[in-house]
């Protein structure tokens, strides 16, 4: 037995996959059997695919493979999992959609934001939002990976207060002329199709807020340098620039003025999307840090049978396990069209915050080793802090919680 | 050549990635609860079906495993690749570790006056037993010439020609079809199930027999008697200077 399963272990892990993870516990989480198979082959193909080069990703702040990669996703299903067949996607619900942004997420945090932001905040917002020509035109390419997606909304002086925007769209003929810039945009750089949130009456504040989609390539549409981030490096972020940007009329995404709509109902399933991000993190934190503790051995003892350390790694667990469950309960609510905004904000605040003290753990675990880049738990660090400001700040989370818990019981 | 029908064997087998663990009998391994997956070899064996029907030499591939009930799984694994349809020859749980390569091969040998495939692929061994025998026997049984270890199958001319990996380095060979062939490792880089793969598997069909419906008695012949784990490594030892290192090198008889 030693013989051919060491020889398939070795080529296995140095050509086609890694085994380098923890076991997960589906039976405990709840997973059917479809949803087993789902992470099995996710993971599979994250670990093998991505997780070699995370942290070049990290170290270069580029993944030249990008397009590539992209196109893996495509033919694995991965970016129109919550998008009808006869678009190019599988429909397989936000469940699914959370196991396979955890799973990349793991292997890669940046390559995992790209993806969220791609499959949910465009892909699935074109699902909910486009009509039938929209839905025709753009999303079989971004399902298949040849495109690449993006959402706009944020800008220099709006983020927690996005409705302040100061893009402006005017009505010319067929056409809307786009003024202004969005900054922070998650795959800016690569985009090939892009949903932007403007002003197309100013005086209106919320109620005069439009999505569009916007085209790579259209005349007046740029984007300005790519940013250098803490983390979530590689995840290309940037600012989009607008100069007397035409956009026709037909690429208006939802009703006119009632853009604030598209953006809140999508920013309640982004947050859920994403908080499956952080989970990712915590479980690559207890992959790294176990075996570490294993094998580390002081005064002739692994670390892993001292208390201290031991107390480590129950929090990391825990938090981790609470974490995931609490994610796929609004997960499996979302796909029964169950929706609560105050738990999508309380669940991503929750996760994004043990993300970032585990990666803190996990650096104290590995000692030395923990606090230089030739180890990973750096890297998670950095990453995992975005999930508290990403999506709406922990502030603005809490805020949702608050008021929620006041209008609902007055 | 086109139009050939394949039959390939898949095994259920406890992961790679594993570490095993002797079971308290010490008559086994333990297997209760521990992740499974597809033989490595044997998705090399499915992988290279694949690629023939896709270079059009193959019609139908057909994936045969025997084992108990979640065998359906790593069959429909084998479906998410590529493989057209299976058949599952169910043993009941718990003895599916007594199933030995004779009684596997009669089986196959069964399977194939059946379905009347050109061509059987097996993986070379599995991971769990590593017998490496089912392959060799089940040829034997046939009267089909062999192809075993192929790391390079070509097709032409109503032959193929396969490149072996032996002790000595590679060995070419011509074979006649039908004919029976065992997957190393270094055959192909077996594909990923994707997701619409793995759905459209769920309707193909897999049909169900058992050994008696095949007429085939899987009484094992071997009994196990001990399964111990490998000994452990011990510790190297320092010797001073390359005098001492000859000495003792003599001296356990190494030289």
């Amino acid at each position: 037995m030693l013989a051919a399963r060491a020889v398939s272990r070795i080529l296995k892990s140095s050509c086609c996959r890694s085994m380098s993870v923890l076991a997960i516990d589906d039976d405990l989480n709840g997973l059917t059997d479809d949803q087993k198979e789902l992470r099995e082959t996710v993971k599979n193909f994250a670990q093998a695919e991505l997780a070699p080069h995370a942290d070049a990703i990290d170290k270069s702040n580029d993944f030249p493979q990008l397009r590539e990669f992209w196109k893996k996703c495509g033919d694995m299903g991965f970016h129109g999992i919550t998008c009808p067949e006869e678009y190019g996607g599988i429909n397989m619900g936000y469940m699914a959609h959370c196991i396979v942004m955890e799973e990349l997420s793991r292997a890669s945090a940046s390559i995992g934001l790209s993806y969220g932001a791609h499959s949910n905040l465009c892909i699935n917002q074109l699902v909910r939002n486009g009509n039938e020509a929209q839905k025709q035109k753009y999303l079989p390419s971004l399902c298949s990976g040849d495109h690449i997606g993006a959402l706009a909304m944020s800008e220099p002086n709006a983020g927690s207060d996005v409705v302040s925007m100061k893009l402006r769209a005017d009505k010319s003929g067929d056409k809307y002329i786009l003024n202004g810039n969005k900054m922070w945009i998650t795959n800016g750089p690569d985009a090939d199709t892009l949903i932007v949130y403007a002003k197309t009456d100013m005086a209106a504040h919320q109620h005069g807020v439009t999505a569009f989609i916007v085209e790579k390539g259209m005349k007046g549409f740029s984007t300005a340098q790519k940013l250098d981030k803490l983390g979530m490096r590689g995840s290309n972020t940037c600012e989009l620039v607008f100069e007397d940007c035409e956009v026709p009329e037909e690429n208006i995404l939802g009703p006119l003025n009632k853009g604030v709509y598209v953006l809140m109902s999508g920013l309640d399933l982004e947050r859920l999307v994403l908080a499956a991000g952080p989970v990712g993190l915590m479980q690559s934190c207890l992959d790294v840090a176990v075996p570490y503790a294993i094998n580390r051995t002081t005064w002739g003892e692994p670390i892993i049978s001292y208390q201290l350390v031991q107390d480590l790694l129950a929090q990391m667990y825990t938090w981790l396990g609470v974490s995931r469950n609490y994610t796929y309960a609004a997960a499996r609510a979302a796909d029964n069209k169950h929706f609560a905004a105050k738990d999508c904000a309380a669940l991503i605040y929750f996760t994004a915050e043990m993300a970032t003290k585990s990666a803190l753990h996990a650096i104290q675990i590995l000692g030395g080793n923990g606090y230089i880049n030739d180890y990973p738990t750096g890297r998670f660090l950095r990453d995992a802090k975005l999930f508290e400001i990403g999506a709406g700040t922990t502030e603005v989370r809490k805020m949702i919680i608050g008021r929620a818990l006041h209008h609902e019981n007055k | 050549m086109s139009g050939l029908r394949v039959l390939v064997g898949c095994k259920r087998v406890i992961d790679y990635a594993v570490k095993i663990r002797v079971r308290p009998d010490s008559l086994g391994v333990v297997t209760d609860g521990v992740k499974h997956s597809m033989n490595p070899f044997d998705e090399n064996a499915i992988e290279e079906a694949v690629r023939m029907k896709q270079k059009k030499i193959v019609k139908e591939i057909v994936v045969a495993s025997c084992g108990p009930s979640q065998s359906q799984e790593t069959i429909r694994t084998a479906l998410a690749m590529g493989a057209d349809r299976g058949i599952h020859v169910e043993v009941p749980a718990g003895t599916d570790a007594d199933l030995q390569p004779l009684a596997v091969a009669k089986i196959f040998s069964k399977l194939v006056e059946k379905e009347k495939p050109d061509l059987v692929i097996l993986g070379k061994q599995a991971i769990d037993d590593d017998a490496n025998q089912t392959t060799q026997l089940l040829a034997g049984m046939l009267d089909w010439p062999q192809g075993t270890m192929a790391s390079v199958v070509n097709a032409a001319d109503g032959r193929l020609t396969i490149t072996r990996e032996i002790d000595g380095g590679l060995e070419d060979i011509s074979v006649s079809l039908p004919a029976v062939i065992s997957a190393d490792l270094r055959l192909n880089e077996p594909r990923y199930a994707t997701l619409p793969n793995i759905m459209k598997a769920k309707k193909k069909k897999i049909e169900k027999m058992t050994p008696e419906n095949l007429g085939v008695d899987i009484t094992p012949r071997l009994k196990i008697l001990n399964v111990v784990d490998p000994p452990v490594r011990q510790a190297g030892e320092k010797v001073p200077d390359v005098s001492t290192l000859m000495e003792k090198l003599k001296e356990k008889g190494h030289l």
